[in-house]
């Protein structure tokens, strides 16, 4: 599903990663844990194809197609969807307005037809039902004045509209509360099947009690130093990065 | 389909060009070129008017000779000398003389509306809206007077109105906006050709939107239309505007005055969307639009509220403005001024509170993307009887790219110490943040453009009514296309 090869990217002139190895097969959940700063971030950023993100080495495969050489939106109708560290406001633009666009937007490119504003209205709500949302977020302008929380389950509610095929969740996990932690784990999981995959960004073991990981991998300094199972977060939770980073070191 | 859905289908098959740059042929009747004495009599015969308007157009003529060499130059604008003796002061299509129904209407005129996609005809019926269409210097055909005239509204050409309905033409022509107002609104009232009369008697509610469409198509032809709204006591009225014109690489001259008055109780509703050719990616080319609107307040608690989409013109001069004679009546400015490429807007309002507890508001949406230049520039003025007088003031730049500028220029002057006059005002940019967020959601550059700069423009957009709000709406993403990325 998604393959990256010896990736190296720049951001401001900056190497950031510096030749991360990585692949997703489809049907699979993969976590991605480190230190702050490792590059978790700045390695979402590249997959969904964000300016200033230059790939200098390496090669990033998308179910068979070359995604460097897309644009972010081009990404995102294929399928490639980025729930954000920090959800972006846009005053003005309602919720609704703003996911109807981007609906049917990736509708288009699939060859679907459009959703008109009764049927989306009507997906729509079946959809936030489903993650205990208040339907009256859906006329509140995009993110602007909800609270972290509300922000990141936006997210979630926004991936589901989307369905995307690989979604990258950048610490979605952080800042909620523990039933809005489960309803994200339950959107998560519901997405889980053949032909998709997730790529989880956290930093807490708690998050993976509910979505069980297919692998672990932590990213330090810019480079996937280990890999394993689920247990790997256990241990991790136990004994924190040091070690690990250390010896990658030597 | 509605004619409102097809003016969207076809802004939707735009790419980026101005869409209504083509230029109907038709055989045009002028005045000879340049502006004397007689070319006002010319015009005033040509109309058939009485004497009262002749001499008024003359007195008018007599002092814009005066300050010829006087056009304001206090607006942030700049532009070659304007040769007031080589523009034409009157063009109009030749067989379609004010035409007693749209049967008699020239069909090529026809044709050129339905490309505009301006309702005429049945098709105005569907949409429920009355149309007066202006043609160059002419009105062509104002669809269902009929049903308006049961009511007692009229709405009609106004050199029909002066015609039919003299006393009110010289009762309120000029009571808003004097002939000597200034440089531009002078030149009007000498050489105007045309444009809308619309009365609206007591205790009437106008039931359909009344709307006038205008377009300038003669080469080197100015357009000077000028427009009178008169809301009887306790009436309502809700009035749209919009205009377009060729493509052509000389700027065109469009000089109007509107004046509304309404008496006591009464409401006018005015919305404009102004999609004049801007002119080419390079400046060259585009509409003068140097126009004088204002509206009075004349009994008590009656309201005026302007509402405007400025996305054309190569320069824009222009300050719909409203007094507040009447005790507790309300003004409104709803104004969203688009500037791209070379494209230069002065625009603003003037609030002057006479009357007591009188109330305005003034929400300004200036978005400037290019080399554009977009100045916000109004006048808040409370006189000393207007005890309890209230204004809010909310003027948002939003700029696109590093070249274009945003200005706000406000003018208060407060001499009643019960008044409590506010503003706010802020200037922000599309953030990277933003568009890439968009972006990664599925929606193209300009979709994402589109979204931001309509969400920075939605609470004066929804002031339109609903067909209007989309069609600005879109157009808004039109005018704005190539300016990021
Ligand atoms: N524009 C930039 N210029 C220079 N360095 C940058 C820039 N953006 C990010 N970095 C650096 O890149 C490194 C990786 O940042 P990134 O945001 O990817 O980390 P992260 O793993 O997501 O951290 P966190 O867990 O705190 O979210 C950091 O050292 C950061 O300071
Ligand atoms: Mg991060």
């Amino acid at each position: 599903m998604l393959n990256i090869e010896d990736l190296h990217v720049e951001v401001d002139g900056k190497e950031i990663l510096h030749g991360l190895d990585l692949r997703v097969p489809p049907g699979e959940v993969h976590a991605m844990m480190g230190p702050n700063g490792s590059g978790k971030s700045t390695l979402a950023y590249t997959l969904a194809g964000r300016e200033g993100y230059a790939v200098t080495r390496g090669r990033v495969l998308f179910q068979g197609q070359d995604l460097t050489a897309m644009k972010p939106e081009e990404r995102a109708q294929e399928g490639v969807f980025l729930a954000f560290q920090y959800p972006v406001e846009i005053p003005g633009v309602s919720n609704a307005n703003f996911l109807k666009s981007a609906v049917n937007a990736v509708r288009r490119h699939r060859g679907q037809p459009e959703l008109d504003a009764i049927e989306f209205l009507k997906l729509a709500r079946q959809r936030l039902k489903l993650l205990n949302m208040d339907e009256a977020s859906l006329s509140r302008p995009v993110n602007v004045g909800f609270s972290g929380g509300e922000k990141k389950r936006n997210e979630i509610f926004q991936m589901w509209m989307l369905d995307p095929r690989l979604a990258i969740l950048d610490e979605t996990d952080s800042g909620l509360d523990i039933d809005a932690l489960k309803i994200v784990a339950e959107g998560v999981n519901a997405l889980r099947g053949p032909g998709r995959a997730t790529l989880l960004i956290t930093h807490y073991q708690r998050l993976l009690d509910y979505v069980v990981p297919d692998k672990v991998h932590v990213l330090a300094a810019g480079r996937i130093i280990k890999s394993g199972d689920k247990e790997l977060a256990l241990e991790l939770e136990a004994k924190g990065y040091a070690d690990l980073v250390k010896a990658a070191a030597t | 389909m509605t004619a409102t859905q097809q003016t969207i289908e076809s802004l939707r098959s735009l790419q980026g060009d101005y869409k209504y740059g083509f230029i109907t042929d038709i055989e045009s009747d002028f005045a000879p070129k340049g502006l004397n004495e007689d070319t006002v009599r010319f015009i005033s015969a040509k109309k058939e008017e009485p004497q009262w308007l002749l001499d008024w157009r003359l007195k008018a003529f007599s002092i814009w000779q005066q300050t010829q060499e006087r056009e304001p130059t206090w607006a942030r604008v700049t532009y070659p000398k304007i040769d007031y003796q080589e523009i034409y002061y009157y063009a109009a299509p030749k067989r379609s003389k004010q035409p007693g129904s749209l049967d008699e209407v020239d069909p090529e005129l026809l044709r050129t509306y339905e490309k505009l996609g301006i309702p005429l005809g049945e098709r105005a019926a569907l949409a429920g809206i009355a149309v007066d269409a202006v043609f160059d210097s002419i009105s062509v055909a104002t669809t269902f007077q009929g049903r308006l005239k049961e009511l007692g509204i009229i709405f009609c050409p106004i050199s029909e109105a002066v015609r039919e309905h003299p006393e009110l033409v010289r009762r309120y022509l000029g009571s808003v906006v004097p002939y000597s107002d200034n440089f531009f609104a002078t030149l009007n009232s000498a050489v105007f050709s045309d444009g809308s009369f619309v009365y609206v008697p007591p205790g009437v509610h106008c039931p359909m939107e009344l709307s006038t469409y205008f377009r300038i198509n003669a080469k080197n032809s100015g357009q000077f239309e000028r427009t009178l709204i008169i809301a009887d006591k306790g009436s309502y009225v809700s009035y749209l505007e919009g205009c377009t014109a060729p493509m052509r690489d000389e700027n065109q001259l469009h000089a109007a005055v509107v004046e509304l008055v309404a008496l006591e109780d009464a409401e006018i509703r005015y919305a404009t969307v102004q999609n004049w050719y801007p002119g080419d990616k390079n400046g060259k080319g585009g509409i003068y639009n140097f126009v004088t609107k204002r509206g009075a307040c004349r009994g008590a608690r009656s309201r005026i509220s302007w509402t405007q989409v400025e996305t054309g013109s190569a320069i824009t001069w222009k300050y719909p403005s409203v007094i507040l004679q009447g005790d507790e009546s309300v003004g409104k400015f709803h104004s969203v001024a688009v500037t791209n490429n070379w494209q230069q807007a002065d625009t603003g309002t003037k609030m002057i509170h006479i009357g007591r507890n009188t109330r305005s508001t003034i929400i300004s949406k200036g978005i400037s993307a290019g080399h554009g230049q977009n100045t916000y520039r109004g006048l808040v003025r409370i006189q000393a009887r207007a005890e309890g007088a209230r204004n809010y003031s909310q003027c948002d730049s939003l700029l696109i790219g590093s070249q274009c500028g945003g200005h706000t220029v406000p003018y208060i002057e407060v001499k009643n110490r019960t008044a409590r006059v506010e503003h706010e005002a802020t200037t922000s940019k599309i953030s990277d943040d933003q568009l890439f967020y968009c972006r990664q959601r599925g929606m193209s550059t300009e979709e994402a453009v589109t979204t931001i700069v309509n969400g920075f423009c939605r609470e004066v957009l929804q002031n339109l009514p609903m067909e209007f709000a989309v069609e600005a709406q879109k157009l808004l993403g039109v005018s704005l296309e190539g300016s990021v990325g």
